[in-house]
């Protein structure tokens, strides 16, 4: 890594400051516009993986608390959910606008509370977050138009639970059309990234949302289960692992909940002979290197066409030897810290599983910091389908790369996993592009392009990856009574 | 001084064996993704380059440009004036470097040369019909060899890019050819493509290739007197260019962008392209340089913010 | 067929009755196991002997059905148009004889009945119609804030389940089944288990009228035994859970979470005649949204 070895332009450390952010000592949960303890008084530390420092103490939500999140929720429908949508869509801008001014603040307290580097926070999410309110705000006094018959109606209350990879981003994906559409809201963080759901509720503060309209509740997963399992939840939507996302398929089985999951996937980045060689390279590294690979739709397997797999992995090592790992508030970091010790620990024994499969594991010369959760960037050639790698997500930075023949054998791998939420292409042919975008089983598909997002652009799987879909205009029927 | 040699790419040399077969050589290239390649320039223009490293950065990119001057209105004592600022760019401040070289007309070489001379700044002329190329090669030659007769160290020549654009590759490279013959074994060759006038980026790493093929020691972007010069998108193809012919063949060729770039800030971000694509071996003034005028100035006050960590005006540089 | 008899003055002529079979990879296979059940009509008479399919019969339809995906879903919407339109054309032909095993099925009058038959028709014909049409209404281009061409298009979800209604023996079927395959799905459809006999005769008429093997698997049997192992195959994506009661709903839904097959759950359905929205449709299809980047006019022409 550039950072570990002699160079004659050694960047100086270029650290985002902190003073920006002011993390309380302890938060509570936030029900009914209030800060409030949780019942049963359990709390939880959230510690910044980069370093394991303590953040703060958060309220910790109980089955009791959930109930009471709901009841809010429910009580706040009736008057939301009858606003007129020109009202609510005023308030959206209202948050929209907030996120903007408020953006260096969320994006650093993000990458504290995340461990992800802050070139990301401040070029990636934050600018997403905002626009997907600004988005779904003006959706909200057009719903007439939005093809789902005239007037559509809420369904009630959203019961959310989000993940740590983008935790506002995700909670914006969640909220926003969730708002718009008149629903009320009980959103779950994750227990390792629960800041930045919390300054949203301060967010929603400023912007003198209705009480109610919006309940935050950090907390594990038995809080999260609590929210899809309550009777009067009308909405479920979840963004996490497909184990979770089968047992919430299950427990809201015969309900009249509507459920939209967005789960997880083993995203195939095909690269062609043809491809734009140097653009390929830097889309395998923004395939899986983004947010260390801890993305739902990571192109985590490479397959590569055999005529230039060595040229392809010669320039791709030689790429990634150029990533800078270490202080995610470092504006020069590209790879940042893992989120936690558990996530760390699976990413590493999936790796060891992988090496006792016989693949070839590669990084490049990277010395990793000593406190806080790492995982140097790899690669692993010599995969096939059969191992484990190239089947589970790892959800870390790790890449196995494939190779295939022709066109319609890199079809047949890339379709060759139960999942199906992203692809890659890369090829200069646009007949080839279309052809093979129209034969792959994903739900979002980028040629000569990776990991692009637009709160325009519908988001969501195929088969286990999920689902419904989040963003653009069909990120709406999720939260509409529309059959 | 180490030259290249036009046979260098000696494990290439089929392909310029006719039109025919560098036509298929310079279409087999990859190509290039217009997206990808400037969201990658745009990404590593965020690099935030402080303190130490920015010190580095300045007097590197100081001791890296090429001091321009191309008017009709050039006199020898306006060279004569630039020579002096090559030489003692901060005249307050002797540690600043020296610039690389100073860049005139060829009828200004002489004078040029006695502006600098014992102070290791070169001397580059622009040649071969500057800056359209619209002469008879026999016009383009002559040109040349009187700026290398005068004392020229380096030639800026510019390619004919209508014969580029007609697809007329062998008949470019032929010309290069004949310029780096002219050249002798006393001249750098810089080949300028205009790439404003190419287009589009495939035309550019192919041209990138053809240029360096033809035993260009430098490849730069452009003449600086078209409406797009030098990109950071541009740079970087190029700078990719030179480091797969370097992987392909063993030979090093610099990079020269050149018009447009007049800030410290766009500077630096030039060098980190160089640093990110290239690597370090192109960081040195024999193998990168900018084409500038107006932007050692900048770096010069900047140099003094860093110094006194107060900022400086342009009533502290000089204006030459 | 309840006809065995046909009495005239001169003679007594014995009538053919006709051996119901499934129809599975656009063959009429008996089922595998062997067995058979009394079909009879709404007052108790019998009609027929009906297959009475096993899981391993569920099993050979999902083959079937997903041989039969690559082509269906890759036809061309006009193709599979001009398939479905067909299909109108040879019920109108044998309007007849489904307004007899509607009657009788459904204890309708022959009016009754053919108001039904009619009414099924015409749904064939206003699904037809949908083939080429569904993409422009539900897909389209996204205006995301790049240099990226970027457009959201439907894709049918792969091998559905159906269970067909239970009352409603053949425009419920119908209503049912046409909108999975209009959108380039394929089919398992499990036959209303009182009421079998229209949609078994529903396979013959599709095996004549251009539609590929496989495209449609008609089984008829114990809904709940058929339904269980469709709910639970790994290789099914969708499962029309219409023909379930709440216990049974419940149970296929739990099931179908192995690998979150899309469900769609049984809802109250007064008047199947009553005019369709484009929800059956949609519930079977994903969203598929391409990104491709612009900008191609290069160094030049684009933005700086």
């Amino acid at each position: 890594m550039a950072s570990t070895t002699a160079s004659a332009f050694e960047y100086a450390p270029a650290p985002e400051s902190r003073s920006v952010v002011d993390i309380a000592p302890s938060y509570g949960l936030f029900i009914d516009g209030e800060f409030t303890e949780a019942a049963e008084g359990k709390v939880f530390k959230t510690v910044s993986p980069s370093t394991e420092e303590v953040l703060s103490e958060i309220a910790q939500a109980g089955e009791a608390d959930v109930d009471r999140a709901v009841r809010a929720a429910r009580k706040a429908f009736g008057k939301w959910s009858a606003l007129p949508g020109s009202e609510r869509a005023k308030y959206l801008f209202r948050i929209a606008r907030i996120i903007q001014e408020r953006s260096r603040e969320l994006a650093v307290l993000e990458t504290l509370d995340n461990g992800k580097p802050i070139k990301e926070t401040r070029d990636a999410d934050l600018p997403l977050v905002a626009a997907h309110f600004f988005y779904y705000a003006g959706w909200a006094d057009k719903l007439d138009h939005a093809g789902f018959g005239a007037s559509p109606r809420p369904l009630g209350v959203a019961g959310q639970v989000i993940p740590w990879n983008f935790p506002l981003l995700m909670l914006a994906w969640k909220i926003a059309p969730a708002l718009a559409t008149g629903n009320t809201v009980v959103l779950k963080p994750a227990e390792t990234t629960p800041l930045s759901a919390l300054f949203f509720a301060d967010v929603c503060r400023q912007a003198g949302l209705p009480k109610g309209v919006v309940n935050i509740l950090p907390g594990y997963g038995d809080a999260g289960a609590a929210l899809v399992a309550h009777p009067d939840v009308n909405k479920v939507a979840f963004t996490g692992s497909t184990a979770v996302g089968k047992a919430i398929a299950r427990q809201v089985a015969g309900s009249h909940k509507k459920v939209t999951l967005e789960l997880g996937g083993k995203g195939a980045n095909i690269v062609f002979d043809d491809a734009p060689i140097d653009q390929a390279v830097e889309g395998i590294v923004s395939g899986i290197f983004f947010n260390q690979g801890q993305v739902c739709c990571a192109g985590s397997r490479l397959l590569v066409q055999e005529s230039i797999q060595d040229e392809l992995l010669e320039s791709l090592k030689r790429r990634l030897a150029t990533l800078r790992l270490g202080d995610p508030l470092d504006k020069n970091t590209d790879i940042g810290a893992i989120n936690s010790a558990e996530q760390l620990s699976r990413i590493t024994s999936l790796v060891e599983q992988g090496e006792a499969e016989g693949a070839e594991r590669w990084s490049p010369a990277c010395e990793l910091p000593t406190s806080g959760y790492w995982f140097a960037p790899t690669l692993f050639t010599n995969v096939t389908q059969a191992h484990t790698v190239a089947r589970d997500e790892i959800f870390g930075p790790v890449l196995s790369v494939l190779s295939f023949r022709t066109p319609e054998e890199a079809v047949a791998k890339a379709n060759n996993t139960p999942y199906g939420l992203s692809a890659g292409i890369w090829t200069e042919k646009g007949s080839r592009i279309l052809a093979v975008a129209s034969k792959l089983r994903a739900g979002v598909i980028w040629s000569n392009t990776f990991n692009k997002f637009d709160p325009t652009s519908p988001f969501g799987g195929y088969k286990e990856s999920g689902f419904g879909r989040e963003g653009g205009r069909h990120g709406l029927e999720a939260y509409l009574d529309v059959r | 001084m180490p030259t290249n040699t036009p046979t260098a790419a000696d494990a290439l040399t089929d392909v310029t064996a006719s039109d025919g077969s560098l036509r298929r050589f310079l279409h087999g290239l990859p190509g290039v993704d217009t997206v990808g390649l400037e969201a990658r320039a745009a990404a590593l223009g965020t690099r935030s380059i402080k303190t130490t490293a920015k010190a580095y950065a300045i007097d590197l990119a100081i001791s890296m440009v090429d001091l321009t001057t191309l008017e009709g209105a050039d006199t020898p004592g306006k060279v004569r004036a630039l020579g002096a600022k090559a030489v003692h760019p901060d005249p307050t401040d002797r540690t600043t470097p020296t610039t690389a070289a100073v860049c005139v007309y060829p009828d200004m070489v002489a004078t040029a040369k006695a502006a600098v001379a014992g102070s290791g700044v070169k001397v580059a002329s622009v040649a071969t019909a500057f800056p359209a190329g619209r002469a008879a090669l026999e016009v383009k030659l002559a040109d040349v060899r009187d700026a290398v007769a005068a004392g020229a160290d380096e030639i800026d020549m510019v390619i004919d890019r209508g014969a580029f654009l007609a697809g007329k590759y062998l008949k470019v490279y032929d010309e290069i050819i004949a310029v780096r013959e002219a050249c002798g074994t006393a001249a750098r060759l810089k080949v300028i493509f205009e790439t404003g006038e190419l287009s589009t980026y495939d035309n550019i790493r192919r041209a990138s290739w053809l240029g360096m093929l033809a035993g260009a020691d430098f490849i730069k972007t452009s003449t600086g007197k078209v409406a797009v010069n030098a990109t950071p998108a541009n740079t970087l193809l190029m700078l990719e260019a030179v480091r797969d012919f370097r992987a392909q063949t063993g030979v090093q060729v610099g990079v020269k962008p050149a018009g447009g770039i007049r800030t410290t800030k766009d500077a630096v971000k030039f060098l980190v392209l160089v640093n990110e694509t290239a690597g370090e071996d192109w960081l040195d003034n024999h193998w990168f340089r900018f084409g500038a005028s107006s932007l050692l100035n900048d770096l010069l006050m900047q140099r003094q913010k860093l110094a006194t960590g107060r900022y400086s005006g342009p009533d502290y540089v000089t204006v030459d | 067929m309840s006809d065995k008899t046909d009495k005239t003055d001169q003679q007594q002529r014995l009538s053919v009755f006709k051996t119901y079979k499934l129809y599975v990879g656009g063959k009429f296979p008996r089922s595998e196991s062997g067995r058979v059940y009394e079909v009879t009509d709404a007052k108790g008479k019998w009609l027929a002997n009906a297959p009475q399919s096993s899981r391993k019969d569920a099993r050979d339809a999902v083959v079937a059905a997903r041989k039969a995906f690559g082509g269906w879903s890759g036809a061309t919407a006009y193709n599979r148009g001009q398939i479905l339109y067909r299909v109108a054309e040879m019920l109108e032909g044998r309007k007849g004889q489904f307004v007899h095993e509607v009657a009788e099925a459904e204890g309708l009058s022959k009016s009754k009945a053919a108001d039904q038959v009619e009414a099924t028709i015409d749904r064939w014909v206003w699904y037809a119609g949908w083939t080429d049409k569904i993409a422009q209404v539900v897909g389209g281009g996204n205006p995301v804030a790049g240099p990226y061409f970027n457009l959201s298009s439907p894709e049918p979800t792969g091998v559905v389940a159906v269970l067909a209604p239970q009352e409603s023996s053949f425009l419920g079927l119908v209503s049912v089944l046409a909108p999975v395959i209009t959108t380039g799905n394929t089919a398992i459809v499990i036959a209303s288990e009182r009421s079998p006999l229209p949609a078994l005769s529903l396979g013959e008429v599709l095996a004549t009228s251009d539609v590929p093997g496989g495209v449609v698997n008609v089984l008829s049997g114990r809904t709940a035994e058929i339904a269980a192992p469709l709910a639970s195959h790994q290789d099914v994506n969708a499962i029309d859970l219409a023909g379930a009661d709440d216990v049974l709903a419940k149970e296929l839904e739990i099931a179908a979470a192995d690998n979150l097959k899309r469900v769609l759950r049984p809802q109250p359905v007064d008047d199947w005649s009553a005019a369709p929205g484009t929800d059956r449709m949609t519930a079977f299809l994903e969203t598929k949204t391409v990104w491709h980047p612009t900008g191609s006019l290069g160094a030049s022409g684009s933005s700086y």
